[in-house]
């Protein structure tokens, strides 16, 4: 009996997500449903906060004013967008602590690109102009998802990741312009992005355990491999604007296909950094729980201020009281 | 082991002549820190003339699984529509 109902809840909340009707916190949903919702989006939200460290490494060494203030308002961004996900996975029930709990015990991932050291001020650039622009890719189809809360926060990201990603090609087309030694630097940091950023869209299809799923709940409408396609038919011409070389000489137009034939990603690589032995693994979320925890007196310290205000105001209103009785 | 942030609704008007409309919610140790807060989360391109905050647990919110004896009693008022008045074309408008 309970059974049957479930399995009628089920068909009429498929249909509602077929007919691109939206679901709302406090609508019924599978447990799957709402299980897989607070991996991606606590997955996405640990990615933007973890995100802020590569770049964070450099505002106190942009090349200038101009460049500082754009590099720490696209590092407060990514505040903003981790804190706009993570309100929005806390409708589905799960409270702000154990989202942070997952993060600083490693039980729930982040972006393996962020894994990765960022060596140079090119980084900066690279980072903004391949990995914001991955992100992008991922993130748009993601603004008509079929979970409210979601599809909302994902609309506002959008909104502000282009800037992010024209300032760092903005960067790179600087550096490609000047000096040799600051091409080469502009050149370098392709090098070393390229493929990282190839592989932050996710396991190719074939391997992509929760793609199918993700496809018929609009969690995801495209594939991992369309994605990666998408991205590499986009930057190609870009990279060819700032005279620079991606590194992969099976890199390739394909008249066929109308798209860019690639050479093979080390998914060895892929692997080893997700499961925790990337290069930065332990120094990013080293930095993310000591943040946490050296904060701890700060957060302690708002609470006992509020505690004390709301105090003083509630004996003003008790004064108030007697005064007008006594008067 | 200390005490957790409250969780605050927020809700902006993008300019004067609009309503506020809810955006997001936010952590804060009062109302006041909220607001500032959700100043630099949810404005920082300038999207807002004014900002609600109110703590969540303080919204009664009607329940999605009543909703059909909740709203449905409107569903078959159809005269309170201006449609299901019939007047002559010559009735231009009204």
């Amino acid at each position: 009996m309970q059974d049957d109902k479930i399995k009628k809840l089920e068909e009429r909340f498929e249909a509602r997500i077929a007919a691109d009707e939206k679901i709302e916190p406090r609508d019924w949903m599978p447990e799957k449903y709402r299980k897989t919702h607070i991996r991606q989006m606590s997955q996405h939200a640990h990615s933007e906060i973890v995100g802020m460290l590569p770049e964070g490494n450099w505002i106190s060494r942009a090349p200038s004013l101009r460049r500082k203030v754009a590099l720490l308002a696209k590092v407060q961004d990514e505040a903003g967008h981790g804190l706009y996900l993570y309100s929005a996975c806390e409708t589905l029930g799960i409270s702000r602590e154990e989202l942070f709990e997952q993060l600083h015990t490693g039980k729930a991932k982040y972006s393996s690109i962020f894994n990765y050291p960022t060596l140079t001020w090119a980084d900066m650039g690279a980072i903004g102009w391949l990995v914001d622009g991955a992100a992008i890719i991922n993130q748009v189809p993601l603004c008509s998802t079929s979970y409210g809360p979601y599809a909302r926060a994902m609309v506002r990201v959008c909104k502000e990741e282009s800037f992010h990603q024209r300032q760092g090609f903005e960067i790179m087309m600087t550096l490609a312009n000047g000096s040799p030694e600051q091409k080469e630097m502009a050149q370098d940091a392709l090098n070393r992005w390229w493929w990282p950023s190839l592989m932050m869209l996710g396991p190719t299809d074939a391997e992509s355990v929760h793609t199918a799923q993700s496809m018929k709940w609009k969690l995801k409408r495209k594939t991992n491999d369309e994605l990666r396609q998408q991205f590499i038919d986009q930057t190609v011409p870009q990279a060819d604007l700032l005279g620079l070389t991606i590194p992969d000489p099976e890199l390739k137009w394909n008249e066929e296909r109308g798209h860019y034939d690639f050479g093979p990603i080390d998914w060895d690589e892929f692997w080893q950094v997700v499961k925790g032995h990337g290069p930065c693994n332990k120094e990013r979320l080293g930095a993310r729980v000591k943040a946490w925890e050296e904060g701890q007196w700060v957060r302690d310290a708002a609470v006992a201020y509020a505690e004390k205000q709301s105090n003083e105001r509630s004996l003003k209103r008790e004064e108030t009281v007697i005064q007008s009785k006594a008067s | 082991m200390s005490k957790n942030w409250p969780l605050f609704e927020v809700f902006v008007r993008s300019k004067n002549g609009l309503e506020h409309r809810h955006c997001g919610s936010l952590h804060a140790a009062d109302a006041t820190m909220a607001l500032q807060n959700a100043r630099d989360v949810y404005t920082r391109r300038s999207e807002g003339v004014s900002i609600w905050v109110v703590e969540s647990k303080n919204i009664t919110a009607s329940n999605p699984e009543h909703s059909e004896e909740f709203f449905e009693p409107a569903a078959d008022k159809i005269y309170r529509h201006p449609t299901f008045y019939d007047l002559p074309d010559e009735v231009k408008h009204m």
